[in-house]
Formats: C-alpha cells, sequence, structure tokens
C-alpha cells in the first residue's frame, strides 16, 4: 500500500531582521488512507508550521528551503500553489489551532457554512445549509438553527473551536490537519468530537494528523505518533509503543510531566533547563543542554534511525534499548559465578 | 481561614441578539424571526479567599469565561454584584476604581484576539508597568526580560509581533502581561491549555510559587480535570450557568455528590498507551438559549423526578463545606 501523504526531510525557514529562525528544520513522517497520525512536541518544536507548509500557507519571510510532501501521487513543493489551490478546503483541510483563523469575524456562521459548501460543490443553498447544520450539530452545538444566525464573537472559546472543527469536515476531506482542536474542550463534547473523527476516518478512509500536547487524548487515538523537538522529529512508532516504552529522553521526560490527581498540591515534574532558541541550537543534538544522558558523542548530530523494529528515534543513547541491556548486566549474577566457577 | 478577596453576589448575564435591519424587515413581512437571549451566567454566588485557588469547571459554552470576565470587571453583570475586598466594583469611582481593575486581572483564553496584533512583545508586556510607575524608564528592559523569562520565552523574542509566535508562545505572553502589573487576583481562563506538558507544569509551578511570595490568588477556568484538581483548593462545577457544586477539590474529586460532578468524572480520560473508541453523546445537549426548566440538568440526568422538571434546586451546604444544587440531597 503506499501512503496517501509522504513528506521527506522538511525544512520551513523565517528568514527574520535578526536571524534565520529554523522553525522546521527534518520533518520526516509518512501516512496512510484512513490512519490518524499523533504529532507532539513542546511549544514552539514547529507543530504549526510543518501543518502550515504541508498547506502552503507559510508566509514570508518563510519558507519552504528543502525537502518534499507528496501528496496522493503528487509532489506539494513542486506544484505550489496552482496545485495546492485545488486541494486546500476540498482534498485536505486545517483545524487551525486558532479559530479566528478560520472564521471571519464580521460574518454570519451560516453565511460562512453555506459558501464554503458551495465553494467545491454544486449543490443548492439549501442543501448546502442542511449540510452546515448537521455538521453543527455533529460537534455537539445546541440550538443550531439559532446559533447559525449568530457571529463568531458571539459563541464560547469552546464553540468557536468547534465550528471550525465542522467546518473542515464539510467535504468530507482526504486529509484533515488538526493542530489542538480541542485545547480548551471538555472532556464530554472532546469525546463527541473524537467519536465524529474516528468515524469519519474509518467510513471515508479520511486520514488524520491530530496536532497535540495531549498526551492522554492522542495516546487513546492515534495509530503513530510523532515527537518533534526544535524543529525536528525527534521519534516516531506505534502510539502504545512509544507511550509504554520511549526511546528518546525527551519523549520520556514529556510523558513524566503528564499532571495527575495524585500529584495534588505536589511540585510538577518538569524538563530542566529552558527550550532552546531556534536562531542558535546547540553544537550536536538540540537536547543535549537538558538531557540527562548526554556525553561526547551527542556532540555530533544524531540522526532520525530505525533502533527498534518499526521504531525510530533521534538519539545515541536511547531509553528502552539500554534498560533492556541494564537488565542484563544486573540479572546475571549467574554469569558472574559460572565465570568464577571456571 | 483568611477573609474573601472576591465576592460573586447573585450574578447574572443576559446576552440580547438585538436583530440586524434584514431580520427585522422579514419579521414585519411575517417571517418568524425570534429576539435571542443567551442566559450565560445565572444566577451566581461564589466568594474567594484572599491566597486560595479556585477552580472553575463545566461544560463548553456554561459560561466560565463570561463569569471570569465579570469578575475581572471586562463585562458588567446585567443583575448581582462583585465586591473586592468587600466594596462593590460598580460603586468605586476615580483612583479606587483604577486600582480594583489593575489587581484583578485576566488571562484570556484566546490570546491571539486579546494581543494587539500591531504591538511587539516589550510594548505588550512593558506599557502598563511604565504608566503605573511599576518599573521606572531605565528598569523596563530588563522588567519585560525578566517577565519573558519567568514564562519560559527567550528574552531575544522581545521585538517580535505576536503573529510570530507559536500558539503557545502566544499563551505564555499572556501570562506575562497579567502577571507584569503585580496583580492581587488573577482570572486563568485556560490558561494552559495550549501548552505542552512540560511547559504547563512549569508555569503551574510558577502560579504556586508566586502564590506563596505574593498571595496571589486565583479563579482557575480550565477544561482540564487533571490541571484542576493539582492545582485547585476548592473546585465550582457549573452547569449551563449556574454552579452546581462547591467544596474542597480533595473531596469533591474524591466523592461528588451532584449527579452532573458525577458525570463529568466519570469521563475523565485516562493516561493508557491502548486506543480507544470514543462515543457520541446520548441525548439533546441543553441551550442557553432555551435552557431547560427546573434543574438544568434533569435531561440528562439518570435520578431525574417530577419535582427536578418544575424547580430550581438551590445551593445548598450538604457536609461541612460542601455544596451542592441537587434535590436528592432533600430526600433524606
Ligand atoms: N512568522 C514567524 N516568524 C518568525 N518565527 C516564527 C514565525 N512563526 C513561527 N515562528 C517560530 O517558529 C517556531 C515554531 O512555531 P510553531 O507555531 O510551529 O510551534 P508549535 O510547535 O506549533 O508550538 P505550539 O505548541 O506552542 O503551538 C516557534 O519558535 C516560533 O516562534
Ligand atoms: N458577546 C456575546 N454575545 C452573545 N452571546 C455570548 C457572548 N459571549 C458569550 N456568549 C454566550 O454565552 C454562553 C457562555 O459563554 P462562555 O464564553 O462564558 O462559555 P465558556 O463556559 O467559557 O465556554 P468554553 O469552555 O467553550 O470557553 C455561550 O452560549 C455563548 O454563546
Ligand atoms: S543524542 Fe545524546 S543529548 Fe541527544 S537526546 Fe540522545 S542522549 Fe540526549
Ligand atoms: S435536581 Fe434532579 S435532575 Fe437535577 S441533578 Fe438532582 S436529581 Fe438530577
Ligand atoms: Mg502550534
Ligand atoms: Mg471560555
Amino acid at each position: 500500500m503506499t501512503a496517501l501523504l509522504s513528506i521527506e526531510d522538511l525544512k520551513t525557514h523565517f528568514f527574520t531582521r535578526d536571524g534565520v529562525v529554523k522553525a522546521v528544520d527534518g520533518v520526516s513522517f509518512s501516512l496512510m488512507r484512513g490512519q490518524i497520525l499523533g504529532l507532539v512536541g513542546e511549544s514552539g518544536s514547529g507543530k504549526s508550521v510543518t501543518g502550515f507548509s504541508l498547506l502552503g500557507l507559510v508566509d514570508p519571510p518563510g519558507r519552504i528551503v528543502d525537502g518534499s510532501i507528496r501528496f496522493d501521487g503528487e509532489d506539494l513543493v513542486k506544484g505550489g500553489e496552482p496545485m495546492l489551490r485545488t486541494l486546500r478546503g476540498k482534498r485536505i483541510a486545517m483545524i487551525f489551532q486558532d479559530p479566528m483563523m478560520t472564521l471571519n469575524p464580521v460574518l454570519r456562521i451560516d453565511t460562512q457554512m453555506i459558501e464554503t459548501v458551495l465553494a467545491h460543490e454544486n449543490v443548492s443553498r439549501a442543501e448546502a445549509l442542511k449540510r452546515a447544520r448537521d455538521a453543527l450539530v455533529m460537534v455537539g452545538i445546541s440550538s443550531p438553527d439559532e446559533r447559525m444566525q449568530s457571529y463568531p464573537h458571539q459563541f464560547s472559546g469552546g464553540m468557536r473551536q468547534r465550528v471550525a472543527i465542522a467546518i473542515a469536515m464539510l467535504h468530507k476531506p482526504d486529509l484533515i490537519i488538526a493542530d489542538e482542536p480541542t485545547t480548551a474542550l471538555d472532556v464530554t463534547i472532546q469525546a463527541q468530537i473524537l467519536a465524529e473523527m474516528q468515524k469519519l476516518c474509518a467510513e471515508t478512509g479520511t486520514a488524520l494528523i491530530w496536532i497535540t500536547h495531549d498526551l492522554a487524548i492522542v495516546s487513546g487515538l492515534a495509530d503513530r505518533l510523532a515527537v518533534m523537538y526544535a524543529g525536528r522529529v525527534v521519534e516516531e512508532g506505534e502510539t502504545a509503543r512509544v507511550i509504554e516504552r520511549p526511546l528518546h529522553p525527551y519523549t520520556k521526560g514529556l510523558i513524566a510531566s503528564v499532571p495527575q490527581g495524585k500529584t495534588r498540591g505536589a511540585r510538577l515534574q518538569q524538563i530542566s533547563g529552558m527550550p532552546p532558541s531556534l536562531r542558535s541550537l546547540p553544537k550536536g543534538c538540540a537536547f543535549r543542554p537538558r538531557c540527562a544522558r548526554a556525553d561526547e558523542a551527542c556532540l555530533e548530530e544524531p540522526a532520525l534511525e530505525e533502533k527498534l523494529h518499526g521504531r525510530k528515534a533521534r538519539c545515541f543513547h536511547p531509553w528502552s534499548l539500554d534498560e533492556a541491556a541494564d537488565a542484563r548486566r544486573q540479572a546475571p549474577s549467574r554469569d558472574g559465578m559460572a565465570e568464577t566457577a571456571t | 481561614m483568611s477573609e474573601p478577596i472576591i465576592e460573586i453576589d447573585g450574578v447574572s448575564k443576559r446576552f440580547v441578539k438585538s436583530l440586524d435591519l434584514a431580520e427585522r424587515t422579514a419579521r414585519l413581512l411575517g417571517a418568524s424571526v425570534r429576539q435571542l437571549t443567551v442566559n450565560a451566567v445565572d444566577g451566581v454566588d461564589l466568594s474567594i479567599r484572599k491566597g486560595e485557588v479556585m477552580g472553575l469547571v463545566g461544560e463548553s459554552g456554561c459560561g466560565k469565561s463570561t463569569l471570569g470576565r465579570i469578575v475581572a470587571g471586562l463585562y458588567a453583570p446585567s443583575a448581582g454584584a462583585i465586591r473586592f475586598r468587600g466594596r462593590d466594583v460598580a460603586a468605586l469611582k476615580g483612583k479606587d476604581a483604577k486600582e480594583a481593575a489593575l489587581k484583578v486581572q485576566m488571562v484570556f483564553q484566546d490570546p491571539m484576539s486579546s494581543l494587539n496584533p500591531r504591538l511587539r512583545v516589550d510594548q505588550i508586556i512593558g506599557e502598563a508597568p511604565r504608566v503605573h510607575g511599576l518599573a521606572g524608564r531605565g528598569e523596563i528592559d530588563a522588567y519585560v526580560e525578566a517577565a519573558l523569562q519567568r514564562v519560559g520565552l527567550d528574552p531575544a523574542m522581545r521585538k517580535r509581533y505576536p503573529h510570530q509566535f507559536s500558539g503557545g508562545q502566544r499563551a505564555r505572553i499572556g501570562i506575562a502581561r497579567a502577571l507584569a502589573v503585580q496583580p492581587d487576583f488573577i482570572v486563568c481562563d485556560e490558561s494552559v491549555a495550549a501548552l505542552d506538558v512540560s511547559i504547563q507544569a512549569q508555569i503551574l509551578n510558577l502560579f504556586m510559587d508566586l502564590r506563596e511570595e505574593l498571595d496571589l490568588t486565583y479563579l482557575f477556568i480550565s477544561h482540564d480535570l487533571g490541571v484542576v484538581e493539582h492545582i485547585s483548593d476548592r473546585v465550582a462545577i457549573m452547569y449551563l450557568g449556574r454552579v452546581v457544586e462547591l467544596g474542597a477539590s480533595e473531596e469533591i474529586f474524591a466523592s461528588p455528590n451532584h449527579p452532573y460532578t458525577q458525570a463529568l468524572l466519570a469521563e475523565i480520560p485516562t493516561f493508557e498507551a491502548k486506543k480507544k473508541t470514543y462515543s457520541v453523546i446520548k441525548g439533546e445537549i441543553p441551550s442557553p438559549i432555551d435552557p431547560p426548566s427546573g434543574c438544568h440538568f434533569h435531561p440528562r440526568c439518570p435520578h431525574a423526578f417530577a419535582r427536578c422538571r418544575t424547580e430550581r434546586p438551590a445551593l445548598k451546604e450538604t457536609a461541612p463545606n460542601r455544596y451542592s444544587a441537587c434535590h436528592l440531597n432533600d430526600a433524606s
């Protein structure tokens, strides 16, 4: 089976007045139809810019400087704006982290949604209205008929987010890039939206990139996980295995910081040190200044390599592998005895 | 127990959507266009003590941000009053009103629309401290730098505009701006929602440190029950504009009284490495445009009985310092 989407060593840089910001600097992953990929990572690690790059929405002074994006056999970087225009909204949709990037503040919700339907499909206005209304019900908006006649500022934060989700789902696209789509939603509504998303993926083969920092959600939703740090993918693999036995020290720190009830009142574990400045990354591994496992080897730059079957990491001393080695080193008192015996 | 710093007294907020020209014309022509009223906040009483963290949770659209904005003085309540240190803020004038406005800060849910896109970050954060003399002319750069560092942002970014930041970085600019004016009370509206767990931990730790150092008080709005349980001393649960349960965080999470709270806590996503099948909400989602009669929760409540459909349950003390608004508590 060929991948619907495959990104190879993507690099998107911003050429600002005070230096080059390498927001995305080596992102690779691929996605099958119907598959859900969780894209997680520290704030500022380049998740949103990866999404913008896919849709050709990086504004100057930023641009894609290297790498390829293949979508259903076509190279989107080569195809450029003319190709992207035919895909955007129809075959590839994005749910932006900030819903006001989707919504027009001066238009009523019904107007915006109807226009979105009519932009790519030849249906009657009445049919478009019905589709819009159904989509709102799907994301749990109550009193949809009255609500549709309102403007975005009359919605709560979570409601705006849900309208943006509804709009992205209108055309049942091949690929949805959802950027922190449920950050402000309570657990019940979240579950409702995740259910609708799962249904869409299963029924129409829509593939989903779910950008989030919420490991609890992504662990229940995503087939695969890609972890980003400082513009690069540092770990990639099947979700359950990554969460149970993370390879990269950053992934491990991320999982340890999840707040839970039992931590009440205590200080939360946080990964020590500051996120690096993207304009002057440390030499070698970008995580080195914050990494407890770092040594001289890490002054070289690690590559994203397969470490275990079907699991990649960008690290010289990954966890779990060593754990196995540690276990071997401790358990074998028998070996030791064997040695003394000889 | 310390004295209250903020008292929310019988506060309601109704949004009335006036008809636009096209709708008025349609109505003249006989179409059935209704004027809409949204009962966003409906008779809330809550008193927040100095130095505590009051968590506020509830479904999307239940009125949390609206209540937060009223507390921060950004919306006037349609009914009821807010008292800051015992004085009705609506009655404050001149210097006192300014002082109250400065001492009660809000960190907004939506940082993009609350940060002026035409200002650089150093201006956004430095403006109020400069105007109010919290930092002298020569110190302002160092002041802004320290403010950025506290929230984990590289001070080298201070000449950038809001759109040049990532979502989580923008959220932290909002936090830095609120902290920079040295408030006594902060309404945090989903302030850590956009942050990855590590930076979230850093910010939550920062909030707790500031509480120790400066005796800060927080109204902490969040949908993330794990975070709320971690940080709050007390929690208020809202449902469709009303507070339905209130009490010490530990006790509520251990033994919720109100059927809505029970349902909410049952849904906490567990952090396991297993694929789940999510399910669609059963029953109709209630709307503040057309709220159910009696107890707002009755259409979804597994224990609802006749009285629930007609009579609004009052928020009553069910155990020492525990409050719940449910008729079931009267039955025994
Ligand atoms: N227009 C821009 N000019 C300069 N730098 C930018 C611009 N847009 C983004 N950046 C920088 O690029 C980096 C990656 O940003 P991005 O928005 O992709 O982060 P993210 O992983 O989505 O983070 P978050 O979780 O906080 O949303 C950040 O450090 C950000 O400051
Ligand atoms: N300016 C406004 N005009 C009209 N209605 C409004 C306005 N602001 C809020 N509302 C309505 O008031 C209700 C409560 O909104 P609020 O923003 O307080 O919810 P919330 O609890 O913060 O939800 P969320 O978790 O989604 O942010 C919603 O139904 C919303 O549509
Ligand atoms: S390569 Fe070295 S510094 Fe980087 S994460 Fe691995 S051990 Fe740490
Ligand atoms: S008052 Fe009735 S409907 Fe409301 S929560 Fe209690 S039992 Fe349920
Ligand atoms: Mg982002
Ligand atoms: Mg809100």
